[in-house]
């Protein structure tokens, strides 16, 4: 098969933001079945379901803007690591709960953000789908927002495990707000959003949930990025070669 | 009310096919079988999640992936139904997930087979919810009331996973010789351990006529299992794939299939502890629960805080 990539660059566009959801929500859905409670069983399967969701209308949009040549699954399926343009945030790994809650929290921040922006894209498809993303990612930071300020001013356990987590994904977090030429591109032709437009409100959801918490706002300087144009940390490939393990060992097949 | 009459009052419920309900009185041996089938059954819904998240991260297509996860999301959400019920009887989630960690109480035999292929996704849904549903259709009208309501809402539910499942089957049969043959793989496999999931003989089951005289089982295991193979033979043979039973004949003069016999070793084992993966499912689940242990305190530790708060404001 021959490899699948975007042509315009509004497929790409569309793109970057179905691979942020498809990653993270392939991270929450290991943790199904290992969740502390019943309870968070669900709430983790909620909110993949809901991430897969929104990648699937972004991936199926994509390939008709290019012209239908693709669809979602081959989108989601047939690219490579460098092909993949999600941000670094959403692909790392998480070692305990702390760290999952962590990841969430911080990029559910960054959503309810962006969707709120793109709610107002003159795209009528991709204001349709933020409108509905926006109200997803509200409920999903409450949840998060809500175990970083229990587990932060909960034990002293508690504290330290949730503070090593916000520690361990802060070095991610600045590449949210990067704008390449393409989010410039999109933002003036009033379809995107520049992403630096939305690190205030970031700034002040998280200080205030930090804050709450009884945690302190990482001092580490060190900050990383690339993902936007292929370039991941080691953890994105072996994500991926499990996720698209069945259409690569089975290609051309119908599931 | 006097002892005597208590007892004739639950008699003369259960002989009017009426519900008990958690309130009333009943017999300690009707509490003690109805927890320990509906923490079984609670158990077998939560262990049950491991052998499908198996193939979530693997999912062929966005959709069958989603699909796949609301799927394990239900049978948590069944669980945690389940367990209310329960709890309803005086013995609460945690004791009762004491008792499965300890091997003290079981969960269905089934889930301790692995899943090996992406056919054992729709092979699942299919037999194997297509068994829990026979099996469940019959709970809706068990005496204990909050059992049969939760079994009310848990029944239209897995009628979706049976679908579900059937359709994975569908779309397989008609696809290469590869899913084809993966398809007849995975039945091989399933067929005869969902049909363990009906328990053994009714000669061989030590709790059945006692569950039925206070109207906690309708059905007998044979029944219920002859119910599951008069209903399965046909759409195995619409798909097209063989059922791996060389003795397996229709009875013209009866009306059912017959089939050759179970395996009862590979049962009893099984449900022992020594199927292929008894241990390795309650050390996930173990392992998620010990794991999990400082998130539940940091919870708690948070809520008494706050309560204090609220308090001294």
């Amino acid at each position: 098969m021959n490899t699948i990539t975007t042509q315009s660059p509004l497929a790409t566009y569309i793109v970057r933001h179905a691979d942020d959801n498809v990653i993270i929500g392939q991270r929450l859905a290991e943790y199904i079945s290992r969740a502390p409670e019943l309870e968070e069983d669900l709430a983790v399967a909620n909110f993949a379901l809901d991430h897969i969701g929104v990648a699937n209308h972004l991936y199926t949009y994509a390939a008709s803007v290019d012209g239908g040549q693709s669809d979602a699954d081959a989108l989601a399926m047939m690219r490579s690591e460098r092909e993949f343009t999600n941000l670094l945030l959403v692909e790392q790994p998480h070692s305990d709960f702390g760290e999952l809650m962590a990841r969430q929290f911080l990029f559910d921040a960054y959503q309810v953000g962006l969707w709120g922006a793109l709610s107002e894209s003159s795209d009528e498809t991709i204001s349709g789908i933020s409108q509905r993303a926006v109200k997803e990612a509200a409920y999903h930071l409450r949840h998060s927002s809500g175990w970083v300020i229990r587990l932060g001013d909960g034990t002293q356990e508690s504290h330290d495990r949730m503070q090593s987590g916000i520690d361990r994904m802060w070095r991610y977090t600045e590449e949210l707000f990067f704008s390449d030429e393409l989010d410039q591109e999109m933002a003036r032709a009033a379809i995107g959003v520049d992403p630096a437009i939305l690190r205030t409100d970031w700034e002040r959801v998280v200080d205030d949930v930090l804050e709450e918490a009884t945690l302190t706002r990482p001092s580490d300087p060190y900050q990383t990025g690339g993902g936007r144009s292929g370039g991941h940390t080691e953890h994105l490939g072996k994500l991926l070669a499990e996720m698209q393990w069945m259409q690569r060992s089975y290609p051309g097949m119908t599931w | 009310m006097d002892p005597d009459a208590e007892e004739q009052m639950f008699a003369a419920v259960i002989a009017a096919d009426e519900k008990i309900e958690p309130r009333d009185w009943m017999p300690d041996g009707y509490r003690s079988s109805l927890i320990r089938q509906m923490a079984q059954h609670a158990h077998s819904e939560v262990i049950g999640m491991q052998p499908e998240a198996n193939w979530i991260l693997r999912a062929p297509t966005l959709l069958r992936k989603a699909i796949l996860i609301a799927k394990v999301q239900d049978e948590a959400g069944h669980g945690l139904y389940l367990y209310s019920a329960a709890e309803t009887l005086g013995v609460s989630r945690d004791e009762l997930q004491r008792l499965l960690h300890s091997g003290r109480q079981k969960y269905s035999s089934i889930f301790n087979y692995p899943t090996l292929s992406w056919a054992d996704m729709g092979t699942i849904g299919w037999l194997v919810d297509g068994a829990a549903i026979v099996n469940q259709i019959v709970l809706q009208r068990t005496s204990y009331g909050p059992y049969s309501r939760a079994m009310v809402k848990i029944c239209k539910e897995e009628s979706f996973h049976a679908r579900q499942g059937y359709s994975i089957m569908m779309t397989l049969v008609d696809g290469s010789e590869e899913q084809k043959a993966m398809a007849q793989d995975a039945i091989d496999r399933w067929w005869w351990p969902a049909l363990m999931m009906f328990g053994p003989h009714d000669s061989e089951s030590s709790h059945t006529e006692q569950s039925m005289a206070w109207k906690i089982k309708r059905i007998t295991n044979d029944d219920l299992r002859q119910m599951f193979i008069d209903q399965t033979v046909p759409q195995a043979h619409y798909l097209g794939l063989t059922i791996p039973d060389p003795e397996l004949a229709f009875d013209e003069e009866t009306g059912h299939w017959n089939i050759g016999e179970i395996d009862w070793e590979e049962f009893w084992a099984t449900i022992q502890g020594d199927g292929p993966l008894n241990r390795e499912r309650i050390a996930h689940k173990t392992k998620a629960w010990d794991d999990g242990r400082w998130v539940r305190e940091g919870a708690s530790g948070y809520a008494a805080k706050n309560r204090s708060l609220d308090k001294s404001a």
